[in-house]
């Protein structure tokens, strides 16, 4: 059994099932939501979603890299990073579910 | 930026929507991801990220105060890849629209 991958698709189209609203207009407010996080953390500023888990922006300074198929000196520029620091609540719902699921089929 | 300013925020978007079905679309969205996740499933939001699971395997760990050795059992880590538009764009650059 293949799982399918949830998408913004299908994230508009759980709006319109679960709330019963448009789905022209449940495909822009997936967007909107993202848009609205994504522009947070450009600014610098974290996103915390309670129960969910938390964005936070982490700078890397430069350093030596090397292509690991050349072995080549490559330097890797100073940057920005984003870092996704899952609940407690999240990471126990997940467990709670797989290890669950693997104990039933292993059994 | 907390959960209620993202709702706010999308509140002010969307003035002919009242807020609490803002706040339950808000929470829709995340239970969703937080479901597939929990099947064991992946999430790609283009752009933005993919969320997916990482397996752990069971590991003989230690007490880092008493020194013990304790038995850490098979666990499942959510995991965040940041999408490249918004790598970009934290980086200063515009990125590809795609």
């Amino acid at each position: 059994m293949t799982i399918q991958t949830l998408t913004r698709a299908q994230l508009a189209e759980a709006i319109f099932t679960e709330i019963g609203f448009p789905r022209s207009d449940s495909a822009r407010l997936v967007d909107e939501l993202l848009e609205e996080m994504s522009a947070t953390l450009v600014e610098g500023e974290a996103v915390r979603l309670s129960s969910f888990g938390s964005f936070h922006l982490r700078d890397k300074n430069e350093r030596i890299g090397r292509n690991p198929k050349t072995g080549e000196e490559v330097p890797i520029k100073s940057r920005r990073v984003l870092v996704f620091r899952a609940s407690h609540i999240l990471k126990d719902k997940i467990n709670r579910s797989l290890l669950g699921l693997k104990k039933k089929s292993s059994a | 930026m907390t959960k209620s300013e993202l709702i706010q925020r999308l509140a002010e978007r969307n003035p002919q929507l009242l807020r609490s079905d803002v706040e339950r679309i808000v929470n829709t969205v995340f239970d969703e991801v937080s479901n597939a996740l929990a099947r064991g499933g992946r999430v790609e939001l283009r752009g933005f990220g993919a969320f997916s699971i990482k397996q752990r395997d069971a590991r003989q760990g230690r007490n880092p105060r008493t020194g013990e050795s304790v038995k850490v059992g098979q666990k499942f880590v959510p995991f965040f890849k940041t999408g490249k538009q918004l790598r970009d764009r934290l980086n200063g650059l515009e990125g590809t629209e795609d």
